[in-house]
């Protein structure tokens, strides 16, 4: 079984982030940027597969700027075998994502495709169950647990009551969930194996996709901000201020 | 122009997340706003959908084949009904999350996440990275499928009578199909709808010690909630959780106990109207955004809270 793992770079989930003073976005510059934190649970549970014997090759998949590289580095030290990088200056959004994900999934006809449930920097949860859509494939969102056998993947998804299995015919997408497993630290020879692993660079064009976004941003402002800090002293003070000054007991 | 609003419910009752998503709907001014109702036996549902003010009519499609809403038959369906409208509205729940997108990309159109306003048919704004940036964005697509946050959103009224017109199921996919679930049973209120929410984190140190939460949530008629630490260390279940990651919520009273305060938690519970902390740590970034802050040992101060609330005689709304 081969398995095609999405990692995005994004700004590091410990950066609280600035809108910028122009308002055209968030501030990017010298900000710390790392793997987003789902793709990290995507890559584990692609190697976890790999080293049960059940899946034979994983590719760790970036789409965007040059710096998507380290990215996928990371995603070849933590175990993937090899990596693509569909290599564009221009934003990506989802649709757009899932289009070219496509374009490489046609290529390299994966059984599974591992995302994460969302980005933390847009926050869409989108990409997966596009990709599924245009591959004409089942998806299991939210996953907190994976099983295959016999050409079916038995899934188990987190909703919003809590816990619901569904069994899926493969190929499949599969977006994960904070309880699917916890990713590990990759190794300082890993870390150096991982260099000489083989990355192939296609751009949009390559892969026939137009790409353009279809979301204009007009402005990015700061939320209002909070007025916190408010102290009692006690219980007693506590629901005394919340029956009679706010009213909401 | 018409919208359409995917509903959810329990093929009984119709989800309050719809309540909202159908203001957002009818906030559009795109024209108007028609419901479909897809389940199996679900015509009380669509009877409750009925009665949901502002709608000019519901489209029910009874059909084993949406049972329990599987994405892959669930969007297939609303993509064969998609011809009639301007917008396909959902909320932005984990059915919501789940289909949405699915039928964005089989219609070849762009999904706009998590709108929290409307300023025209075509702009809204959405949060971005946990909520501590608001993007206002705009479509070029002349169809577009939305999620709404709820919690931005009143809850609409029940006082109309609009028509049911039956609807044709359309092709099962035949890619999936349900195995089983584990809802959490809960007495409680529902965590997005609760009036008000008490939550508690690491600082519980064990899942026995939530009956501490409990008992103050009881005495004010709350829903319980928690971080994600408390879910990760198997406390409560997933379904508990509140944050970037997890539920959003906008209670009129949110309680943080033994909890620090972490950005992705902020993001799910930072508009409610008041907001209580207790923690043993002064410094802990959840006091920034508290109006009542109450600084000790959260073992002393609950079953103390819940003394006092019996003595000056608080009972559930
Ligand atoms: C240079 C640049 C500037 C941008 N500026 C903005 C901006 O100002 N405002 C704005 O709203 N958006 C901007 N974007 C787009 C944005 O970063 C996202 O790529 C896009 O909106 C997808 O949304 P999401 O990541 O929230 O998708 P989700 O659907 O939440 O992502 C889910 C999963 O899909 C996979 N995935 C998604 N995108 C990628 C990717 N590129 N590579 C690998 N895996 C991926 C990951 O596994 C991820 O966990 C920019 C993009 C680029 C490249
Ligand atoms: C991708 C990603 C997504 C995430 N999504 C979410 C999310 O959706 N929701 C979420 O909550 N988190 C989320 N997190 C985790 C988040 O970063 C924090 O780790 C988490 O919120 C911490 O939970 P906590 O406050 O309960 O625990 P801690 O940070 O450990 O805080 C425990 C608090 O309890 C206090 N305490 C301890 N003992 C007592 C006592 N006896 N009396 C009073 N106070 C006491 C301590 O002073 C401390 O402030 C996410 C993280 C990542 C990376």
């Amino acid at each position: 079984m081969k398995i095609l793992v999405a990692v995005k770079r994004v700004i590091d989930y410990n950066v609280k982030v600035r809108v910028k003073g122009d308002n055209t976005g968030v501030e990017l510059a010298n900000v710390k940027m790392s793997m987003n934190p789902f793709d990290e649970i995507a890559i584990e549970e692609a190697v976890r597969l790999l080293e049960a014997g059940t899946a034979s090759e994983v590719i760790a998949i970036s789409l965007g700027e040059a710096k998507c590289t380290e990215t996928i580095r990371t995603a070849l030290a933590m175990g993937a075998d090899r990596g693509i990088h569909v290599k564009t200056d221009e934003e990506l959004q989802p649709l757009a994502v899932a289009k070219l994900m496509k374009a490489v999934c046609e290529k390299e006809n994966p059984d599974m495709v591992i995302v994460g449930k969302q980005a933390i920097d847009d926050d869409c949860s989108q990409t997966g169950q596009m990709l599924a859509a245009l591959m004409g494939w089942a998806q299991g969102t939210f996953a907190s647990k994976v099983e295959v056998a016999d050409g079916k993947a038995q899934v188990t998804r987190e909703v919003d009551g809590g816990l619901e299995t569904v069994s899926l015919s493969m190929p499949i997408v599969v977006t994960t969930d904070l309880r699917l497993n916890e990713p590990r630290y990759a190794s300082l020879p890993n870390i150096m194996k991982a260099k000489k692993k083989q990355i192939d660079e296609y751009s949009p064009e390559d892969l026939g996709v137009d790409a353009a976004p279809r979301l204009k941003t007009l402005r990015v402002d700061a939320p209002p901000p909070r007025q916190g800090g408010g102290k009692v002293a006690d219980v007693a003070e506590l629901v005394d201020k919340l029956k009679n000054e706010a009213g909401v007991i | 122009m018409t919208v359409l609003v995917v509903a959810e419910h329990d093929n009984q009752e119709i989800k309050g997340a719809t309540l909202n998503t159908v203001t957002a709907a009818i906030a559009l001014g795109a024209g108007d706003v028609e419901i479909l109702v897809a389940g199996e036996n679900c015509q009380t549902a669509a009877d409750g959908a009925a009665a949901i003010s502002g709608v000019s009519k519901i489209r029910m499609v009874d059909n084993a084949l949406y049972a329990n809403a599987l994405a892959e038959p669930f969007a297939a369906l609303v993509v064969s009904l998609a011809g009639d409208y301007s917008h396909i509205v959902l909320s932005h729940t984990t059915h919501g999350k789940n289909v949405a997108p699915r039928v964005a990309a089989l219609l070849d159109i762009v999904q706009v996440s998590d709108i929290m306003e409307v300023k025209s048919p075509d702009t809204f704004v959405r949060p971005i990275y946990a909520g501590n940036a608001m993007a206002t964005v705009q479509a070029s697509d002349e169809k577009l499928v939305i999620t709404v946050r709820g919690t931005a959103f009143d809850k609409a009224e029940l006082s109309g009578s609009a028509p049911i017109e039956a609807t044709n199921a359309s092709d099962d996919p035949g890619l999936s199909s349900f195995v089983g679930q584990e809802l959490t049973r809960s007495e409680r209120p529902e965590l997005t709808s609760a009036r008000i929410v008490v939550s508690g984190g690491r600082g519980m140190q064990s899942g026995d010690n939530f009956h501490l939460v409990e008992a103050v949530a009881d005495r004010i008629g709350a829903g319980v909630g928690a971080s994600r630490a408390a879910v990760d260390a198997g406390y409560v279940p997933n379904d508990y959780q509140v944050g970037q990651t997890g539920k959003i919520v906008a209670p009129e009273l949110y309680m943080a106990i033994g909890i620090s305060g972490a950005i992705q938690h902020l993001a799910g519970m930072k508009d409610s109207k008041v907001i209580v902390a207790i923690n043993k740590d002064e410094e802990a970034p959840i006091f920034s955004v508290a109006d009542y802050g109450l600084v000790g040992d959260l073992f002393e101060e609950m079953p103390a809270l819940a003394a006092e609330l019996d003595k000056q005689g608080i009972k559930p709304r």
